[in-house]
Order: C-alpha cells, then structure tokens, then sequence
C-alpha cells in the first residue's frame, strides 16, 4: 500500500464530500490572518517608521561637531546606503545695511532622504513639496526673515563672502521638527558653497550632519557596525532615539498590532480544535472500514497524518495568498496616506504564515487525529463504538508546545506572549468549569417550562460535554474579541488625547517683562486661549551635588550636550496640567520662598540627577543653587511650552526673564499674528502647525492600522462561531429529524433552536464579559501602561451580543436542517 | 464464548460455539434479531475478541494477535459485505473498490477494481458516487469491493436486508456467482430464509448457541 497516494485520494475524497471544508476554512482564515497581519503591520510598521524616520529626514542621522570621519560614509557607501550631509552653524546675513542673525543650513545632493521640503515661490503662494534642492548662488529662506530685512524673492543677501539670490521660501524642512527651538530664522544653500562663503573656521560653533537611509535589514547592520566603532563625540540618532514621544507611540501600536495577529491565532486555533474533533466524529466510520478491510492502527494512523500534512500545506498556501491579496487591498486603501511609498512585502510574512499553519494543526489536531487509528473495527456493526477519548495529557502538551512557540515568534515579547498562554488556560479551565455549572444548574429548568423553552433547554443539556466545549469555543472567542476592543478603545483614546485637534499650533518667543501683559491682552481681544506667558531663563547647569557638572563625567552624548549647553529653566508657583509628579511634593504657596527646584524624569535620569540633589546654576553671571524637591514627567507631545527644570520664585524670581507662550490659533484668525508681529517686533513667532500636521498623521494611520487588523481578528471570531456551532450538528441532525417525524412544527422547531443557541451564547458571553474585565486590566496596566476602569457597557455588549450573534448565527447555520425531508435523515442513520 | 459485563451483572451472548467451515462453502447463519448474529460474524472475522475459547482462522489462532495482527490477517483475505453497504461517499465506484486491492499491496489496483465491476455488471457505472447509484447498484458495487482482492472468506451481514425484493434476488444471485466462481467460503448472517437456502449449510442462532437445521 502507498499510504500517501491513498491519502491523497482520501483527501480528495473528503474535500468533495465537504468533510474537511470546517477544517480547511478555519486554517485558511488562520494562515491568512496572521499572514495579512504579517504583511500588513510589516509594510506599515515599516512605512509608519518611514515616516516617522521624517523628523530626522533619514533612518538613521550621525551628529557632531567636527566633521564625519571619512570611515564611516565610506563605510556606509560600501553598503549602498542612501547618504546625505547636511551642516548647520549661526551666522548673520547682511542686506541692506541691516545685520540679522540667521542659522545656516547648507544640504547635498538627495536631501532629505526620508520625507519632504514645502516651500512657497511667494509670500502669499501656496505651499507645494518639492524635491529639488537651492541651486549654486541661490539661498532659501524661512518667511519671518524677510520682514527682518525688508526683503523679497529675487532680492541679494550677503553672507560671508559670498551673494546668494534669495529664490524660494522655506515653510517645511522636515528634520526643522528635531530642532524645534532654533531662535534664529533658517537660510538654507547648498553643501558645496559654503566653503566659498568662508564663515567656517576651526573655531566655528557648526554641527556636521551624516544623513543615512536604506532597507531595515541594511540599517540594522550599519547601526551594530558602529557600535562597535571609536566615534567620540558623535552621536547616532534614529527615530527610537530622536522623539520619544514618537516612540512610545510606535512601540504601542506595534505591540497592539501584533496582539491583534496573535488573538486571530488564538482564536483560529480554537476554532481548529474544535473542528478537528468533529472531523474524528465524522471520519470514524472511514477508518473502522479500514481497519476491517486490514488496514493496520498504524496504516491508518499515517494516512490521516498524512492527509492533515496534505491539508495543511494546501490550506496554509491558500490562507498566504489570500492574506496577501488582503494586505494588498488594505495597503491601497491606506496607501496614499502615506506621504513615502509604503514599501514592498516581503516573504518573511507568507513563510511564517505557512508555519503558524502547520504548526496549528499539528498542535490541535494531531493528538485528536491520532485517536482515528484506535477506532474499533467493530464500529462497522456497532456504531455506537468510537475512537477512544483524546489523552488530555498529549493534548495539552502539544497544545502548550505549539501556542507558546507560536506566540513567542509572533509577539516576540516573551512576557506578554507567557501572559495571554496563562490568560488563555485560566480562560479555558473557567469556561469549562462555569458552563459545565451553569449546564448543570440549567437542566431541572426544563421541567417548569414549556414549549420552545423546553426544548431550547433541553438541546444545552442533551450532551453536556459537547455543550461545555461549544461554550468554551463561543467564550473564547468573545472574551479576546472583547479584551482587544477595549485594549483597542484605550489605546486609540490615548493617541487622540495625546493630540487634541486644538493643540498649540503657534509659539512665541522672546516677550520681554514689559511685553507680557500687552501680550496677553492682544491674544485675549482675539479670542485666544493660553496657558502663559511662562518666564524663560536661560541658565547652564554649574553643579549637582557640590560637584562640578563635566561632559567628560557622561557617556552619552545626550547628557554630555546637556552639560555643555545652557537650557531653558522656568519658575512657576503651580504645576502645569500636563505634568505629572513621580516623587516629591510640589511645592505650597507657604514654600514658595524655599530654594527649591522641579526636575523633569527624563533630564534627572540623563544627568543622574535624584530627589534632594542640590543643583547649582549660572544665570547671566549668577550662581544659584537649591534642592530638587521633585520629579515630574512631562507629556512632551501636549505642544505645551514646558520646562526641564522649574525653580520656586523664592529661588528665581530676581533672575533676568524672557517669556514664551504657546496657543492654538485657528485659520482663519491668521491675521491676528500680523498685528502681534507689528505691535511686538522684538517677539518671535513659531508656527508649528506644519509640524504638528506630521505628527497627527502618523498617529491617524496608526489608529487605522489598529482599525484594520482589529477586522481580521473579528473575522477569525466569526470562524470559532462557525465552528463552535458545528461541533453539534451531527447530535442535532438526528434530532431534528426526529422532533419533525413526530409532527414538531418548523416554526417551533426554529424557535426552539433559537434559544438554545442563544442561551448558549448569552452564557458564554456573560463569563467572557468577567474573564475579559480580568484581562483586559492586566494588559492594559501592565502592558500598554494604560489608565483602566470597568466598563458596564461591555458586560451588555457581552451578554446580548453573544446571545443575539450565537442564536442568530446558529439558527442559520442550521437552516438545511429544517428543509432536509427527515425520512433522507433517518435513512442514513 | 462471549460475554458483557451489565450493570445487571454478566450477560452471556454466546456459548459454547463450535463452527467449522470447509473450503468454498457457504454458511447460513440464521437467527432473531438481537441472537447474537452480527457478534458471532465479529468474532470469526477477528473485528471482536472471544471472552473465552479460540477463533481460528487460516489455521491462526484469533486470541494470539492483538487488533493490527489481525489486521494484516484480514488483508487481502477477508472480504466483507454490509447490510448498509458501507462505501466511501466521496469516493466513485471505482476508488471504493480499489481501496482493499491498494491495502493489500496489489500491483495494479485499477485494473483489478474495473475487472471486478465489471464482473458485478456495472462497467458503466465506474465514476459514478455512491449517490448516483440505486440501492442495488451501491450492494453491488460493494460485493465488487469484496470479491476483488480474492478473499478466501467473505463475511456477509444482511446484504440484501435494504433492498427490494428483486433488487435483492439480483443482488444475491451476484453473491453465489461470484462466491462459486472464486470458491470463496461465505458466511452469511440473515434472517431471509430464502436467502439462505442457497448456502450450503443452515446454522440457528438460538439463546447464544448455534445449532444446525432441525
């Protein structure tokens, strides 16, 4: 016997018959949602940190202040990586007779490499984007310095050496974003001119700027080689490193994205489970035939082995294509949100769907599968014998072995992966224990009832382990469709909250003391809201400790910089809405004349800064110096001005002070920063609205990516449902056809059908609605490191939902029954 | 001797059965429903154990091999014929009968299941599915199945029992046919006593004993 061919045969044989469509459907959708999942969040993640890869204008970016050893860009052209430098120093134009100082940025050729520049050919134009770069004798210009010098687009500036014409006017550069507080307004020309404009000596105060960009695999590569290279003073930026807030946000979503591909396995491989029982069910008469015809226990068992094999290899291959043809349509659908091309697929996503495909079966239906081979050969007279029950051990072990390695590789966070298996097997062992109870407590009701109930009631009690297994199924899947919308819900609120549409778009800089109050009436005549304006002083960081702050006491170039360089420090007698404190007090109107300092989390851990330091500062020749009384954290994407350090007025408010406020101004109020401009000249005015634009984007194609997938684990959902309500059919068939021979009519027999599987679900979803809370609450605060609250809601949704969806989905599901002549039932049996 | 272990305490369903079957012959075996037909035709095909006593069959002794042992004893040997013929539903006449021919290693299990088809008359019908086939046609098909690997023993439960009576006759006339013309043993468990007055020999299932026509 070639046990392969008539496996083959076998499964064709099957496939016709419909026998292994339950089987083959939920693989399909398992493979193809995990697949789709896996292209899609690949490609999106990848496109998403392509974009957020925007505020460097690079994947990667190399900083410092001499010039970029030739090893590196050698080194990265070797790789074929995409390369531009650009530079950047202080410097002051001259037109007209008028100085003003400006910030040089001069770009090579293919700048930026990741995003791109908006500009204006007037003051009044529309902005477009662009990829062409200044050409030689030609300067780009912010808007705000050509009322400085009284300038227009044609007009000639000086700078050092050498005239440039001025040609365009700069209203976005992405990488500007990094750099957000650079005071003095942007001339940009190209790299190769400013050695003709002989500003650059040894001593020049100019950042050097390496800009990098390739595939993931290449920049990954690049990034561990320079690891492992001497670079002093360089510092190496990616997206992770260059805004955190962007980085939280990412870290999020991906996690959540990968979440939602590992509940659609979850719930496939439930749905799997169940409809691998139902195939033994159903195939035991094939292999008692068998074995009578003298086949062996172990012929048998190598063909149906044999045939999942065949089954899985089809299904898995099938459920990658569909899954790629459904990443492709959502990847059109998205697509043009994206302002970069989102990148091609890879095959990385199709292998591990093909995997997870076997992996699934043979986890969950292997050890139902073997039991086929130790059906009696009797059962060909005797069909009440069947296969002996599946070894709980065996299954559970093979259960346990392929969800964790499943679930691992596609988290790839052991610990969420360890929670969701724990989740999972507490989940199953409650369902199980509940609705075997609830089962059990429902039976005697059938005696105080009548009718459809009677018989509804009657159908939950007719085999209580099918029952209790079909309830399980229905819970499952209801419980992780629940804990991922409300996971869902949370982390889409916070991403909203994170950037409420009235965000400050505008700042401005530099009010002076006698300015403040004119200020503010101007913004509140106008109808504009703001939280300021907060005093601003500069002031460098002398001491923490008594001990004298060096660049040379840190590693990192972050807290070297920080040590070197002066930075804004604030007073303030309350504590802004968007901080919040990790330790300490903030202090009481009682303790405002107390030296006391406020130090942000992030600054305080760079710098080794704790609780009770004793920080000293210069200020404009002074020296001042008190205790950090707290640390606060600082939601730095709020667009709030806010401080790294904030001192008691006690402490500050002799200090020489300049004032900074940031509002949200709408469009169509744009003229009211024409009149600030012109009754405060001396004040800067930041327009942020480009920039906050980007930032929104990212997150609204996020909460899409999150929308999307969020589907496919709805549509693996409704797959448990199909399966979960088959693994009655066959007890079901015979009945119905019984009931109707004794003159049940189809309407009460439908009725009757209705509220058995709407009982069934509303059970299921009432324990789901518990078990979700339960998880849901894990998750949410150990995780996502969400705030949590139950929702009242849910436990509503749980309840109808489950019962409205099982007993609607069952009904019809069940449909043939009712139109099927019962004499073509009894027949077969 | 077999007996089942009742909430009632043991129930005895045959004892003391003592049943040997020459080469080529055909064996009635008659009896009420619920005599014990169908666990007598399991226990000498080796589908069932004996509680006590031996099962010979080709000389091998039934109680000495566990369930794959007399498996491969069946195999290719042993041909079954059922009252609800028992074919693979997704399968075509043609794939059910090669299903014994490929278990037993034949060499060209295609030829041999059209021969056999062909023989049992139904030629036409080889791709045919068991739901496009009468009753009659489907029991043929079955005997087919049996007949082809050349079994030595053939063991038959009710064949004719969902069949019309001239459906039946047809069917049953195939069986002796190709029962003859094999010289196959055939052991019959019926209660159609026309049926089994064309076996060789008429055995009574009575209170768990066999006993021979009165």
């Amino acid at each position: 016997m070639n046990p392969f061919s008539l496996a083959l045969r076998l499964l064709r044989r099957d496939w016709r018959a419909g026998e292994l469509r339950l089987l083959a459907t939920a693989l399909v959708i398992a493979v193809a949602s995990v697949t789709s999942v896996g292209f899609f969040t690949d490609r999106v993640e990848r496109a998403m940190e392509r974009q957020a890869s925007e505020v460097l204008a690079a994947d990667l970016r190399l900083e410092s202040n001499q010039r970029i050893p030739e090893t590196l860009i050698e080194e990265a052209d070797q790789r074929l990586l995409q390369r531009a430098e650009t530079l950047s120093f202080p410097s002051v134009v001259l037109s007209n007779g008028v100085t003003q100082l400006v910030q040089v940025k001069a770009v090579s050729d293919h700048y930026p490499l990741r995003g791109r520049m908006r500009v204006r050919d007037r003051i009044s134009g529309e902005d477009y984007a662009t990829e062409s770069l200044p050409q030689p004798g030609e300067a780009w210009l912010e808007e705000r310095l050509l009322p400085l010098l009284d300038l227009h687009i044609g007009d000639t500036i000086k700078l050092g050496q050498r005239l440039f014409s001025i040609a365009r006017i700069i209203s976005y550069e992405p990488d500007r974003s990094a750099n957000l507080f650079q005071l003095a307004p942007r001339v940009m020309i190209r790299f190769d001119e400013v050695d003709k404009t002989g500003l650059l000596g040894p001593a020049s105060r100019v950042r050097h700027y390496l800009l990098l960009a390739g595939s993931p695999s290449q920049m990954s590569s690049y990034r561990q080689w320079i690891e492992t290279r001497e670079r002093p003073g360089i510092q190496v930026e990616d997206i992770r490193t260059a805004r955190p807030e962007l980085r939280i946000a990412l870290e999020r979503g991906g996690r959540f994205l990968r979440l939602a591909a590992s509940t659609a396995i979850l719930l496939c491989v439930v749905a799997v489970a169940l409809s691998s029982r139902r195939f033994v069910e159903r195939q035991s008469d094939t292999s008692a035939l068998l074995r009578c015809l003298g086949a062996s226990g172990r012929d048998v068992g190598r063909i149906f082995v044999l045939r999942l094999l065949t089954l899985g290899v089809i299904a898995s291959l099938a459920g990658g294509l569909l899954g790629l043809a459904a990443q492709a349509i959502l990847v059109e659908l998205i697509g043009h949100w994206f302002t970069s091309r989102i990148p091609a697929p890879s095959a990385w996503p199709l292998l591990s769907g093909l995997a997870t495909g076997i992996l699934v079966l043979i986890g969950f239906s292997l050890p139902s599968i073997l039991r086929l081979s130790k059906v009696p050969p009797l059962r060909v007279f005797r069909r009440h014998l069947g296969s002996p029950p599946v070894s709980y051990r065996l299954f559970l072990a093979t259960a346990l072995i392929s969800l964790g390695a499943l679930l691992m590789w596609q988290i790839g966070d052991d610990r969420l992966a360890f929670q969701l298996i724990g989740g999972l097997l507490a989940g199953m062992a409650i369902l199980l224990l509940v609705s075997r109870l609830l089962v059990y407590l429902l039976a005697p009701l059938r005696n105080h009832t009548a009718g459809s109930w009677r018989y509804g009631l009657a159908g939950l009690s007719r085999n209580p382990a099918t029952t209790s297994i079909q309830m399980t199924g229905f819970g499952l899947g209801i419980t992780v469709l629940l804990v991922l919308a409300m996971v869902r819900v949370d982390l889409l609120a916070d991403w909203r909250n994170a950037l409420p549409e009235e965000s400050p778009n505008q700042f401005l800089i530099n009010i002076q003391p006698g300015e403040v109050e004119s200020v503010r009436n101007l913004l509140a005549e106008g109808g504009i809201k703001t939280g300021g304006p907060y005093p601003m002083i500069r002031g460098r960081l002398i001491s923490i400790d008594d001990r004298r702050v060096s660049e040379n006491d840190y590693h990192s170039p972050r807290a070297q910089r920080l040590a070197t360089r002066d930075f804004n420090l604030s007073l303030a007698t309350e504590i802004q809405s968007d901080n919040k404190i990790l330790a300490g007090r903030w202090w009481s109107e009682s303790a405002w004349h107390e030296p006391w300092f406020s130090v942000e989390q992030g600054l305080a851990e760079t710098l080794g800064i704790s609780l009770g330091s004793q920080l000293g500062f210069e200020v404009a020749g002074q020296r001042i110096s008190g205790r950090v009384e707290n640390v606060r954290s600082v939601q730095w994407d709020s667009f709030n001005v806010n401080f790294f350090v904030i001192g008691t007025p006690g402490l500050m408010a002799d200090l020489p002070a300049t004032y900074i406020t940031s509002f949200y101004l709408p469009p169509e109020k744009r003229e009211l920063l024409h009149r600030l401009i012109q009754a405060h000249p001396s004040v800067t005015v930041l327009d942020v609205t480009a920039l906050m634009q980007q930032v929104r984007a990212i997150m609204d194609r996020g909460t899409l990516a999150v929308e999307s997938v969020f589907l496919f684990t709805v549509a693996a959902g409704l797959i448990v449902l199909y399966a979960g309500i088959q693994a009655s059919h066959e007890l079901r068939v015979q009945e119905t056809a019984v009931l109707r021979t004794l003159g049940l009519s189809r309407r009460r027999l439908v009725t009757s059908l209705l509220l058995e599987f709407a009982l069934l679900g509303g059970l299921a979803g009432l324990i789901s609605a518990a078990l979700a809370s339960a998880i849901s609450y894990s998750l949410a605060t150990s995780v996502f490191e969400l705030p949590w609250s139950i929702d009242p809601a849910m436990w509503g949704i749980a309840l109808f939902g489950g019962a409205a969806g099982v007993g609607v989905a069952g009904t019809l599901a069940s449909w043939r029954l009712f139109n099927t002549p019962p004499m073509t039932v009894l027949k077969k049996v | 001797m077999k007996f089942v272990e009742t909430s009632e305490g043991r129930l005895e369903i045959l004892r003391r059965i003592d049943l040997q079957v020459a080469s080529g012959e055909a064996v009635a075996i008659l009896g009420a429903s619920g005599s014990g037909k169908s666990t007598l035709l399991g226990l000498l095909a080796g589908l069932d154990e004996a509680s006590e006593g031996e099962v010979r069959l080709f000389d091998t002794s039934l109680s000495g091999l566990d369930e794959d042992g007399r498996a491969a004893l069946r195999a290719g040997k042993v041909g079954f014929v059922f009252q609800s013929f028992q074919l693979l539903s997704g399968m075509t006449a043609l794939e059910n009968v090669m299903l014994p021919l490929e278990l037993a290693g034949h060499h060209s299990p295609e030829r041999a299941a059209m021969e056999a088809l062909s023989q049992a008359g139904l030629a036409l019908r080889l791709r045919h599915y068991p739901a496009q086939l009468s009753g009659g046609e489907q029991q043929r098909v079955a005997l087919a199945r049996a007949f082809a690997p050349g079994p030595r023993v053939l063991f038959a439960d009710e064949p004719t029992a969902n069949l019309d009576p001239h459906t039946g006759e047809r069917v049953a006339e195939l069986l002796f046919r190709l029962q003859q013309h094999s010289g196959t043993v055939l052991i019959l468990v019926t209660h159609d006593e026309m049926l089994a007055r064309r076996c060789d020999r008429r055995l009574y299932l009575r209170e768990g004993r066999l006993e021979a026509e009165a």
